[in-house]
């Protein structure tokens, strides 16, 4: 079985970084940023997502196959999300009445 | 191939309808993402929801935000991502055949999961102390839109609970896990379970990392 055995070394580095990054959120939320406090909390939530993705679930070893249904997952949520904001946040560019 | 497979006795490591021990097993990881990414559809229509009323009601949806206490939050986002971290190292021990390591890591799992879900009752309770809990008795301080701050407490109650429901059912899980692996049911050839269970466990911790910063952080610096 080609089956791959990361050491204990990168997951406690990986584990280190997640926590980090939360402690940077965190006190980056009390920080006045504007609209970017929005930008660089989802930043960071991704960063953490893909390093839980990558290493702790393995996908960096998986195969092609589960590679491509994972990217095409998120494909799917793009395309939720995006094209119900374009509709809910352009609602007011042309004045049609009831959020 | 045929007669192969007649000659041996059908295993865990490998059943008759695969080839090999390695098709068997990514096609159960294969598996386990396709219903992990109907929780990501399922989770992302609660997000969407809410960013959409969280546009619609702002001002509101800041002050209510800006009610949740950030710090137990975090201490929480900790705690799970120390669960992930001896998640991984259980199913790193189950492909290396450990398997008292399994079966340590995989109580660390549980105890840290369990004092996930102990904080967030805490947290729980603090609502209905405070009256953030919608329903008659609800009151927010500092608006006057009672209905929009409801709304806010509403999508905070359904995802936050819909999000400990899968830490209950992960719980569930690892104990079944526990249970044969004392067994000596997961060897280094077969080791699925364990592998699959890491997969939703880590899940259920990404679905957290996104819910903390929209739910607790975005409009902190806003709320006072």
């Amino acid at each position: 079985m080609s089956e791959h055995v990361d050491s204990i070394k990168t997951y406690g580095g990986i584990w280190l970084l997640l926590l980090v990054l939360t402690g940077v959120t965190t006190a980056v939320a009390f920080v006045d940023l504007g609209a970017f406090s929005v930008v660089v909390a989802l930043a960071i939530a991704v960063v953490k997502m893909l390093l839980v993705a990558l290493f702790f679930m393995h996908v960096r070893h998986s195969t092609r196959l589960t590679k491509l249904v994972v990217l095409g997952g998120l494909l799917w949520l793009a395309i939720l999300l995006t094209f119900t904001l374009a509709d809910v946040w352009t609602r007011g560019l042309i004045g049609t009445p009831g959020r | 191939m045929a007669n192969q497979a007649h000659a041996h006795a059908e295993t865990l490591a490998l059943r008759e309808q695969f080839d090999t021990a390695e098709q068997q097993k990514d096609a159960s990881t294969l598996g386990m993402w396709i219903f992990l990414i109907t929780e990501i559809m399922f989770f992302g229509g609660m997000f969407l929801m809410y960013t959409v009323y969280r546009d619609t009601y702002f001002p509101v949806f800041a002050l209510a935000s800006s009610s949740l206490n950030a710090v137990i939050g975090a201490i929480n986002t900790a705690v799970l991502l120390c669960s992930s971290f001896t998640m991984v190292l259980a199913v790193r021990a189950a492909q290396l055949g450990q398997r008292n390591a399994i079966i340590i890591f995989l109580i660390l799992t549980l105890i840290l999961g369990i004092a996930f879900l102990g904080v967030k009752a805490y947290e729980w309770n603090e609502k209905f102390q405070e009256h953030h809990v919608p329903g008659p008795t609800f009151h927010l301080e500092g608006t006057g839109e009672q209905g929009q701050a409801q709304l806010f407490f509403s999508l905070y109650f359904a995802m936050t609970g819909l999000h400990a429901l899968h830490m209950v059912v992960g719980c569930g899980m690892l104990i079944w896990l526990l249970v044969e692996s004392r067994k000596g049911r997961f060897t280094a050839e077969y080791m699925t379970p364990v592998d699959i269970g890491g997969l939703y466990w880590h899940f259920v911790d990404i679905i957290w990392i996104f819910l903390f910063p929209l739910l607790y952080l975005i409009d902190r610096h806003l709320g006072k």
